[in-house]
């Protein structure tokens, strides 16, 4: 019997199964995701993601002045990302101070949304990016990036195009897609995270570790940028979803006034939440068509 | 720009404060509407997600094998964190623990601890050289104030629905296997109030906090007996304001404790 990176027992070969282990039927297919932007009042722009079992928060603070003073530059703004987990994501507990892990990925995480905003509108600026993972299982750091776009777009921040990430990669004898935590401990497992521009199809995250062919790698880079474009649908319609929200909140206030007189207003705001849910459930059932198409 | 609005804003507060009024309208000894989700982080042995008006906050509870004190050999240990996250509010930097997250975390540590509500010696593994230790560790993600309180609730929440990790005969823990819950006899709570232009008054909001003279917590059981206090800030208490306080903190502890039972 084999055993796993961790330990774990090998209990499968995705070259032979029909199913992966958390019950995906293709090699290609994603974990459920959900995202809701503008979920932290406080901050600029914000946005909460679950994708799979992994659960983050993204908020964005600026452009505000970039201190200490030496590290504005006169040409455009700075994008900080501050990558964090809380103790009690991960299986183990985690140090509460931030490991070489955590400041690694700050920074490839803030190097990749640079491309995307319009940093040059902003000098001697910095724009802060505060992610928190709250429940992890594999694939945190583009769930974090997919999260920080969408924050940064809800903060109203001029962007060429929002970027869009996922894990692709090799587990089990077999290309996939959107590793989790069991493909992620396979002892042939190649995790490559990856983030593009989708209108373009620019690259701006690669990471990977595994030993893995040139052939094997362009499958799963492909299958990771096919996997972006169906994660850019699922940001957009979040971010309009935000605003339809508004309209049909506007809808129901018009409706209050004219029915019963704004008199009322105690009553139509106990009837907000409903319609709040119902534009929620309409765009998870857009996700399922979308899912069906595909 | 900010601050001259927040100056004008908390002005606002003191002035209304002194007529017996608050900015959001609520009574004086009113808490402020909250929800629970319990156990939505699945990587924590027990979680809890609480929104306190806008105050968001999310806990866990993450259990692990460590030695115990000398001079308690039999007994096992919480240990209690809070991080106002940078997320939560433009105020807030990251860095080592401020005095202000230490303030919070102890506080609710004092609350949860000296009620007795845990029986320490049930986290006992082997008298003297092995025990359970829950690590409590709860996250400031929207901030309006009064993160005692919805840190005290999040805290108690999750501790009361954590599971017990099993442990092997060489004092490893054993994966995704448990042996029960974490058993809480009582239901400690903070109260926290503020004294705004002489007028006392229970769960501030961000603007409140900042309009504030003096801040008090009291931390009570379903029995109405008391556990923890702490008073903060630079202002003053009389004796009289101190009794009231206590007493409306337990009142206000026990209907929150109502409003508890329907998310547990």
């Amino acid at each position: 019997m084999k055993m796993g990176k961790h330990g774990s027992e090998v209990v499968a070969d995705y070259s032979k199964d029909k199913k992966r282990m958390d019950g995906r039927k293709g090699m290609d297919e994603l974990r459920p995701i959900k995202i809701k932007v503008g979920v932290i009042p406080n901050a600029d722009g914000s946005a909460y993601l679950e994708w799979g079992q992994n659960k983050v928060y993204a908020a964005v603070y600026g452009p505000r002045e970039a201190l200490p003073k030496h590290s504005q530059n006169p040409y455009k703004s700075v994008i900080k990302v501050s990558y964090r987990m809380a103790t009690f994501s991960v299986p183990e507990r985690k140090q509460p101070r931030p490991n070489r892990r955590d400041s690694e990925i700050s920074k490839v995480l803030g190097e990749a949304l640079q491309k995307a905003v319009f940093v040059e509108n902003f000098p001697n600026t910095e724009i802060s990016v505060f992610v928190e993972v709250v429940d992890a299982n594999a694939g945190s750091r583009v769930a974090c990036l997919t999260a920080a776009s969408c924050a940064l777009a809800d903060a109203g921040i001029p962007m060429r195009d929002l970027v869009a990430a996922t894990g692709t990669g090799k587990a089990f004898n077999e290309i996939v897609l959107d590793l989790n935590k069991d493909e992620e401990d396979a002892p042939d497992a190649v995790d490559i995270p990856l983030g593009i521009l989708p209108q373009t199809g620019e690259i701006v995250l690669l990471q990977m570790d595994g030993v893995i062919t040139k052939e094997e790698f362009n499958k799963a880079l492909q299958m990771g940028i096919k996997g972006c474009k169906d994660i850019y649908k699922i940001q957009k319609s979040a971010l309009k979803a935000k605003y339809e929200l508004e309209e049909l909140k506007l809808d129901s206030a018009k409706k209050a006034i004219k029915e019963e007189g704004p008199s009322q207003a105690g009553e139509e705001k106990a009837a907000k939440p409903e319609k709040a849910e119902k534009a929620e459930k309409t765009t998870k059932k857009e996700d399922k068509a979308k899912k069906v198409k595909k | 720009m900010r601050n001259t609005v927040l100056e004008y804003e908390v002005t606002k507060t003191v002035e209304l404060a002194r007529l017996g009024k608050r900015t959001d309208g609520r009574g004086l000894e009113e808490m402020r509407e909250f929800t629970v989700e319990i156990n939505k982080y699945e990587n924590a042995e027990g979680s809890a997600r609480v929104l306190l008006g806008k105050t968001e906050v999310a806990a866990g509870v993450k259990i692990e094998v460590g030695k115990p004190y000398p001079d308690s050999p039999d007994e096992g240990a919480i240990s209690i964190g809070a991080e106002l996250l940078p997320l939560a509010h433009s105020e807030y930097e990251a860095g080592p623990p401020s005095m202000d997250e230490i303030e919070i975390a102890r506080v609710v540590d004092r609350g949860l601890r000296e009620s007795k509500s845990i029986d320490f010696s049930k986290l006992c593994i082997k008298e003297g050289e092995a025990i359970l230790v829950a690590y409590m560790d709860f996250y400031a993600i929207n901030s309006d104030g009064n993160m005692f309180d919805a840190g005290s609730i999040a805290g108690l929440v999750s501790l009361m629905n954590s599971k017990l990790p099993k442990v092997d005969e060489k004092n490893r823990i054993v994966k995704h296997e448990y042996t029960g819950k974490l058993q809480m006899t009582k239901q400690p709570l903070l109260s926290t109030f503020v004294k705004i232009g002489g007028k006392i008054m229970v769960d501030p909001t961000y603007l409140e906090e900042k309009a504030a003279e003096a801040r008090f917590s009291v931390a009570s059981t379903e029995d109405g007996k008391l556990c923890a206090m702490q008073k903060g800030m630079g202002g003053s208490f009389t004796v009289d304001e101190v009794n009231y306080m206590i007493e409306t903190g337990i009142k206000v502890a026990k209907e929150t404790r109502k409003k508890l039972a329907k998310f547990l």
